[in-house]
Parts: C-alpha cells; structure tokens; sequence
C-alpha cells in the first residue's frame, strides 16, 4: 500500500472526497454572504438561521403536506427567499445610510429571534430527514465507497455555485448588479429600480442558505442550532476568500473543506481550529484576503 | 473634576448613591454580577464608542480573566488582588496579540476577525486541561484582600466589587478624555485625517484595544470570585453578543449607558430565567428594536432629550 | 403611563400580600426546579421536568397531610453563573428548601457548592458528570440517574460479554468525552475485549463525522463507541446510517428524545444505556401514562423520570422528619435520605450511598427495527441489567471526602 506521511493513500483520497463535501457547504453559504455583503454592504450575521430555515422547511413540507425531497429542493428556496425579501423590506432597508455594523447587529438580532422560535415551536433535540430514495445506497469510486448522496451534494452545490456566477458574471442583469455596487446613484439614473434589485438580492441570498439547508437536512442533524455551529467557520472563509468576491469564496470553500479533511486524518483535535489559522496567516501576507482588491 | 461635565458629575454622583444604597435593597449578589458586566461593557464601549471598532469576540478576554484569576485563586492561594490584576493582564496579554492582527483591518472586517480569534480561545478553553473542559473551574474560594480582610460575607466583596467597578470606570473615564483620548476620537470620526496629521493611528488603537482587553480581563476575574466558578459560559460567542447588547441598549459612546445596559440585561437575564425559553427570542428582539428605532439607547435618548452629554 | 384605580389597587394588594399575617399559613415547602428551557437539553428535562415535579408533589399526598408544596421553575441557560445565581437568589430570598435537576455538568457542580455553602438540598438528575459524587461531593447533594461511570460500565462490560470485544472510539474532545473514552476502555480491557483505536474531535464545532466514521471502519472493530450526546451524537448515528458503516454502534450517552429525532429506521441496532425506560414494567408505564398526561405526545426521558423520583423522596422524607426540621438544615435532610430506602414507580426500590451516589439498576437497551415496533416511542428492547450494587462506580474509588477509611 502506498503510504504518505504515513496514512494510506486511499484513506487519503476517501479524506481528500469527503473536505471536498463539507467544502460544498461552506462554498453555498459563503457565496450567499458574499453576494449580501457585494450589493448590501451588510454581512449577514442571520445567514445561519436561513440556512437552518431551509432545512426544516423541508421538513416541514414533508410532514404536513407530504411534499418529498425534490420539490423541496426547489419550494424551500422560495419559501425562504420570500422571507428574506420581507425581512429586508421591514427591517434591512432602514439601515443602508449606516454604519456597517448597525447591519451586523440587526441580522444578530433575527438569527436569535429565529432560533428562538424555532426552538419554542420544535423543541431542541431536532427532526428526522430521510434520505430521498433515488440517493440511497453506495457509489463505488474505486477507492471508497461513497453514499451516492454525497456525490450529489457536491454536483448540487458546484452547479449552484457555477449558476450563480454565471447570472452575476455573464447576464445582463448581473452585470447591472455589479454596476449598482460600484455607484448605486448611476445605475438608478439609468432607470433601474435599484431598491428593489437590493432586496431581490437580499432573497436570493437567503434561497442559497436554504437550498443548502435542504441540502443538509438529510446527513446533518435538523435542529435550532444546526446553523450557528457553521456560521462563524463561514465568515473565516468569507474573509479568507476576499470579503464580496464571488469566485474567491467558491474557491476558499472548497479549498478550505478539503484542508480541514485532511487535518481530520493527521491531527483530529485542531480541525476546528485550522480554518481560523489559516485566516490569520491569510490576513497578515494579504489583507484584503486572497481573491479580494485592496 | 476628572473631565466630567457638569451633568456627568451629577450623574456619577447618582450612579455612586445607588450602588451604596442598593444592596440594601436588592439581592447583592446580583448587584455584583452587575458591576462585573457593568465594567466589561465599559471597557468594549472604549472600543466601540470612542474608537469606532466593533470587537466582537470581547469575551474571550473576559473569560480568559475568569479562568486565570479563578485558577491562580485556587491553585497559588493568590490573594483576592492578586488574581484580578492577573486576569486582567491575561486579557491584556492576549489583547496585544489579536489587537495587534485585528487592526489591520477595519469595521466590519475588524469585527470578523476578533470573531474568528475568540473562536479559536474558545476551542483552546474547552480542550486544555486547566479549564476542566466543560465541568469549568469549580469551588473557587474567595481568599482574603490583601491577605488580611475577609471577604467570606458578599457584602464584604460586595464593597471590593464596587470598588474595583468605580476604579476602571474612572480609568476609562481619564483614558477618554486625556490627549490620547482626543487623538482616538479623531481616529473615529476621520482616520486620514488623522493620519495626515502625524499621527500613526494604528498604534493609538492598538493601545486602546489593550486597554479595554485588559478591563475586560480586569471585570472576568472578579466575576471568577465572586462566584467562584469559571465556565465556557464566559468565553462563548453568545457572549460576545451580550456585551454588544449591554453597550447597545444602554447607548454606545455614552459615559453611563453601558452601565445601565448591563443592569437591563442581567437583571432581564435573571428575572427572565423563569420564564423559560423565551430568553433568547426577547434577546433578540431588544436587539432588532434598538437598531432600528432606539440607536442612541437609553441613555443617548435620554441625552439627546435632555440635550445633556451623558 | 395612566394607571386605573383598579389596577392600583390590585398593585397594592399584591405588594401588601407578603406582609399579611403568618397565622393563616400553612407549613410549606418550595422546590426550585432548575433547567434547562430555552438549549438543547429542553428535551430531555425542560418544561418536562418541572411537570414531573408537580407530579411527584401530587403524589406524595402531602396536600392531604396539611403541607404545602410550593413549585418554581427557571432556566439555567446552560451557563454555570446563570444557575449558580439563581440558586443563591432562590435559597437566600426566595425561600427554595431544595433544587431539583441540573442538565449541564459545569452548572451542577456551581449548584452543588452553592447548596452546601447555604446548607440547603440539590438533588442532581440531569448531569453526567461522576465528580458530583466524587473528589466534588458534598453532604448535601444527591446524584440521581446516571453518571459517565456507569454509562461506561453498563455499555462496556455488557456489549463485550455480548460478543462485540473489539472497539474503536469516537470522542467528542472535552472532560465528558474523555472520562467516558477512559471509563470505557478500562471495562471492555476488563471484559476481555480489545480497543483498536480512538479519534478525538473538536467539540462542539464538528457536524460532519464521515472522516472520523470512515478512521473507525478501516480499524476493522466490530463495535463503534460514541463518546458523545446531543447534537453530536444524532449527526454521527445518521451519517454513520448514510455510510453503511458495518459496525455495532454503542452510544454511550443518548436520550429517549434523540432516538425520536433520529427516527428508527436509521437508529435501529444502536446500543445504549439508561436507568429508566417507560416500558420496562408496570411501575415505569405508570409514571410515563401520568407524564404523558401532563405533555401530551411524549414519553419521559430518565433525567425526567429522575426527577419525578428524586422530588417525591425529599418530600416523603421531609414530612417524616417534620417540615420546620428539613427546611433549617439541609444536610441533615440528605442524611435522612440516604438512611431512607427509596420506592417509587419509575427506579423502584433503591437506596442512596453516603456519597451521595443514587443506586439503581442500569440497563442496556437495544434500538429496536421500524418493523418490532408498535408505534411512537416504543423503541427498546432490553438486552443486559447490571444490578444497583454493581452499577455504579465502587463507593473506595471515588474519591469522595464523605467517605472515611
């Protein structure tokens, strides 16, 4: 067997395809902080209660209306994003004149509010989520057997992540979305309704943190706190990545999802930690993070 | 007197009658818990609101107070004095070096990356063995002051408390409105200019970031033996957000608000434990309501009513 | 804000209550019931617990004895400074003879202090850790339930005598963890089994366990320990279920409430310890027929059982020894509790070691198939008892200073 730094090789590529899934998720999510933070200039201290959201939206859906996993693939996104757009409209437009962090503080304020609620109404030891049918069972990669769900997780999330790049990057209203960043004033003089771009942006953000949600119900446990264990890992990313660059938080997500796998196989007990060293060696060789401009 | 206005000194003045008369009539042991959060609210109102930086992951310091001055108290048999000024210098210790990474940045970014730091001080408390995990630093016990008075009764430490309290609120005090406040404040408002001035800004608010670590280190280890317990409690991030709340409900940038803050939010703390498990939700909702429809707090509005600086 | 006169009289009338003579009062004991309401322990104690004490109350027949009962309830937060103040509020002002409950290990032991520093009663039913009756024991708290021992014991030394002798650990990487990976190993090695490895993990940030599942699998043990509970424990059962790791999975801590949120189909199999279950026998189905009463669409979990027991045995004892007696002394309560047998529904008959250790007998269960059960919350089958005299971590081990010789 061939053997690196000790480890067997193929233990290693198990590890190696296992970062790359966690890395999925910190890739949907970051991206949807980024997205917020690039047009809103608010970092979205609520995205890990949205992200929960979706994922007992899902539930919800299959419990009360018997809806399965696809088509809450597609409602719970929408469902959520809607929320977004009224959370935005009631409360996140009041604070565009202020100081950053006045957004930072509001969206602390709804993550606990929702939370909160969520535990009240569920309770806090969490709900079951099956597994959608077609997904059971194992792929046989040659190295490891992979549950085919997880091989679905990481298409899922690398076709979401190229999705959304594509409509910001290559479409026309993307490229008016970058253009509201640079100078908001312009664009609105060009005739966009720039107010409501900044709260469709708001849902779409939010419908990312749920279609991950979803994503998670079935292979994480689905209760209240389910998203503030993650939220804290996605801003290191975040920052790492380049605060508001797209592309860089798809790409430190899943690079950092694959550096923490392989600090789960040589030394178990700093895998938490590693994200957040790597976020200070990042700061002090570039500060502005690696896809980010100064 | 000390750079007090005059409606500040009468304020003080109030703020003094009241913690000598009110452990008369509430429960003293609270009041204690009060002032501990009273002063580590002042000392991340130094930060926010002359400074203008967001630290949200003050707790670290203040729970890292906590765990050293318990463990010092209770291992070494270091007298009362002793284990805060050694909490406090944990905190500062420790301040030095985030501070140090984290003002490279500024606002938001500032913010994350004291987030990110605190987060690794959390996994190294729950992992070393000094901490006892999530058991915490138990049956901590209070040692006599200056290795002569006892402070066995809590209104003995009660009087330590208050003292250790009105000290680092006058430090604050004297810190804000000295030369070197001025030169923060103008870091706040515009830190070109500031720059363009002469002056190496990142220097200034790295020496306030120390200053306000050290107070919050200073404000954790009397907590640490006034209930003679350290736990992770002190150090989790739910606790950055309680300070932030403290400083917010009670008005950033004013002199007395993160006082009053820190009493509306443990005695909420407190009388709301019997109901349960709406904590969190008013948490929150206090929150979104200050942000949105009382910015300026409760004392900044009750200021900006009276047209005092208060 | 304009008040009626109405209002201002009640106000009045409220704030004059205290002061009204004591002649019409009768004699009365007030229980705290300190728990966790709002995190992720609400499940397992929570507002359950506070029911199960009402229970027990009503039970003890003392209304009928002319002795009231008084009942509080508040949340710790899991925040040892939260409990441990309002322990001191509850026992300084409020009155409160005893605190029941206390989820959270670091909370129960600043609880613990603070009842002896007051020399008043803390019977713990919901923290695991064993320094309660340890090195941090004291005359007036009682450990009910269970303890990181006797999960360790009870899963050990049965699963290997079961046949599963070969282990590898899964620890979340705190105290909790650590005791139970220790306690554990010492008995499957004692059993004649063999630990083929362990992995530690960063608590409490981990949710995703595939790495470590799949460190497990390639050691080729047969059984597959978790050191863990909550939230950890429910990701690593499901992903564990999603693997298709084919190991026997032994948790070492896992409540009722979170086998209901995994859901049988992918919990089945899973081995675990406890010292209640409601469908054990008649006794326990009649406590959990009452509970279900008073929460309906729920079954109690052991810390609720716990404290259905623990409440009506201070109770029944504080009435023997005179109301005016138990609530003057504390550590002279908990002594008389522990000369006191216990009976009742839920443990049946026990009793309470010096140290303050409630013995009981702990079993192992099994998770049962979707297809064995007969509907919600049927979900065990038993597999192993360790009898009380043998359950518990012996009495010269602990450390407990209670204990001379």
């Amino acid at each position: 067997m061939i053997m690196i730094f000790g480890k067997p090789l193929l233990l290693l590529y198990g590890q190696l395809t296992l970062g790359l899934i966690n890395g999925a998720f910190y890739a949907l999510l970051s991206l949807g902080l980024a997205v917020i933070f690039g047009l809103l200039n608010i970092i979205n201290f609520a995205h890990g209660a949205l992200f929960m959201l979706g994922a007992y939206v899902a539930w919800a859906l299959l419990e009360y209306l018997d809806i399965g996993y696809w088509p809450a693939l597609v409602l719970a996104p929408l469902i959520v994003g809607v929320f977004g757009v009224v959370l935005e409209k009631t409360l996140i437009q009041r604070l565009y004149k202020l100081d950053h962090l006045y957004g930072l503080l509001l969206t602390f304020g709804c993550a606990l509010i929702i939370e909160g609620l969520a535990r009240n109404e569920f309770g806090s030891s969490g709900m079951p989520y099956a597994i959608p049918e077609a997904l059971r069972g194992p792929l046989d990669l040659g190295f490891m057997m992979l549950p085919a769900y997880r091989a679905w997780v990481v298409v899922a999330a690398a076709g979401m992540c190229l999705l959304t790049w594509l409509v910001i990057e290559k479409t026309r209203l993307g490229s008016t979305l970058r253009a509201a960043t640079e100078n908001a004033k312009l664009v609105q003089a060009f005739g966009v309704n720039v107010p409501r771009l900044i709260t469709l942006t708001y849902g779409a953000g939010a419908a990312l943190a749920a279609f991950a949600g979803v994503l998670a119900a079935p292979i994480y446990s689905v209760n209240p706190g389910m998203g503030s264990n993650f939220i804290i890992s996605v801003f290191a990313v975040v920052v790492i990545g380049g605060m508001g660059s797209i592309l860089g938080s798809i790409i430190t997500g899943f690079g950092l999802g694959i550096l923490e796998g392989l600090t789960k196989v040589y030394y178990p007990e700093a895998s938490a930690t590693v994200i957040f060293v790597v976020m200070v060696i990042v700061l002090l060789a570039r500060p502005a993070g690696l896809f980010g401009k100064a | 007197m000390l750079g007090f206005t005059r409606a500040q000194a009468i304020g003080f003045v109030v703020m003094v009658a009241v913690i000598i008369i009110a452990p008369g009539v509430l429960y003293p042991v609270f009041l204690m818990k009060v002032l501990c959060f009273a002063l580590f609210a002042c000392a991340f109102n130094l930060l926010i609101g002359y400074v203008g930086l967001l630290s949200f992951g003050h707790a670290a310091y203040f729970g890292m107070g906590c765990y050293v001055a318990a463990w010092t108290a209770k291992n070494w048999g270091l007298s009362v004095e002793l284990s805060i000024l050694l909490g406090g210098l944990t905190g500062a210790g420790l301040g030095m070096v985030f501070g140090w990474l984290a003002i490279r940045r500024s606002g938001i970014y500032f913010a994350m990356i004291t987030l990110a730091l605190a987060q690794m001080v959390y996994f190294f408390c729950i992992q070393a063995p000094f901490t006892g995990g999530e058991d915490g630093i138990q049956q901590v016990p209070r040692p006599p002051l200056f290795g002569a008075v006892s402070l066995q009764s809590d209104m003995a430490m009660y009087w330590l408390v208050a003292g250790v309290f009105l000290l680092g609120f006058l430090l604050i005090h004297r810190i804000v409105h000295s030369p070197f406040g001025q030169v923060l404040k103008a870091i706040r408002e515009n830190e070109t200019r500031a720059t363009s001035l002469g002056y190496r800004t990142d220097d200034y608010k790295w020496v306030a970031f120390v200053l306000s670590t050290f107070l919050a280190g200073i404000a954790g280890g009397t907590k640490a033996l006034v209930f003679g317990i350290a736990t992770l409690t002190d150090v989790h991030w739910t606790m950055h957000g309680e300070v932030v709340l403290m400083s917010l409900v009670g008005g950033l940038g004013t002199v007395f608000g993160p006082v009053v803050g820190a009493l509306v939010l443990t005695a909420m703390e407190n009388y709301l434990a019997e109901f349960g498990s709406w904590v969190t939700v008013t948490q929150g909702v206090i929150f979104v309501l200050c942000v949105v429809a009382f910015r300026r707090g409760l004392i900044g509005e009750l200021g900006a009513a009276l047209k005092l600086n208060l | 804000m304009p008040m009626s006169r109405r209002a201002l009289l009640g106000t009045a009338a409220a704030t004059a209550l205290p002061i009204l003579p004591a002649r019409a009062q009768k004699p009365t004991l007030k229980i705290g019931v300190l728990t966790d309401l709002s995190g992720p322990y609400k499940d397992v104690a929570g507002p359950g617990a506070i029911e199960s004490t009402r229970q027990a109350a009503e039970d003890s027949g003392l209304k009928a004895k002319g002795i009231e009962v008084e009942i509080l309830g508040a949340d710790h937060q899991n925040k040892a400074d939260v409990g441990a103040s309002v322990a001191r509020q509850w026992f300084d002002r409020d009155g409160v003879d005893v605190i029941l409950e206390g989820t959270n290990s670091g909370e129960a032991l600043a609880v613990a202090s603070v009842a002896r520093e007051k020399n008043k009663v803390f019977l713990n039913s919901g923290a695991a850790t064993s320094d309660l009756t340890g090195t941090q024991c004291n005359a007036n708290t009682i450990h009910w339930v269970y303890d990181t021992y006797m999960l360790a014991h009870s899963t050990g030394g049965a699963m290997v005598k079961a046949g599963g002798d070969s282990w590898f650990f899964i620890v979340a990487d705190y105290a909790f963890g650590h005791a139970l990976e220790r306690d554990t190993t010492e008995f499957v090695q004692q059993a004649g089994g063999k630990v083929l490895g362990a992995v530690r993990y960063p608590f409490p940030s981990t949710t995703d366990f595939s790495s470590f599942l799949l460190q497990a699998q390639s050691s080729g043990a047969k059984v597959l320990g978790l050191a863990s509970t909550g939230t950890d424990g429910i990701n690593l059962i499901k992903q564990a279920h999603e693997f298709g790791i084919p190991m026997r999975i032994a948790g070492l801590l896992v409540f009722l409430t979170d086998v209901h949120s995994i859901g049988l189909e992918v919990a089945q199999g899973l081995a675990l310890t406890a010292s209640y279950y409601w469908d054990l026998n008649p006794g326990t189905r009649r406590f959990a027929d009452k509970f279900t009463k008073r929460q309906p669409g729920r079954r109690p979990t052991m810390v609720q059982a716990g404290v259905y027991s623990s409440g009506l045995h201070y109770l029944k004892v504080a009435a023997e020894m005179g109301v005016a007696q138990a609530k003057a002394d504390g550590a002279a309560t908990v002594a008389r509790m522990k000369a006191t047998p216990t009976d009742d529904d839920c443990f049946g008959r026990g009793s309470i070691r010096i140290d303050g250790r409630k013995l009981c007998p702990s079993y192992l269960f099994e998770v049962k198939k979707p297809s064995e059960s007969r509907g919600p919350w049927d979900y065990y089958k038993l597999l192993a008892t360790t009898p009380a005299d043998q359950a518990f971590r012996p009495l010269a081990a602990g450390g407990c200073p209670l204990v001379k010789g």
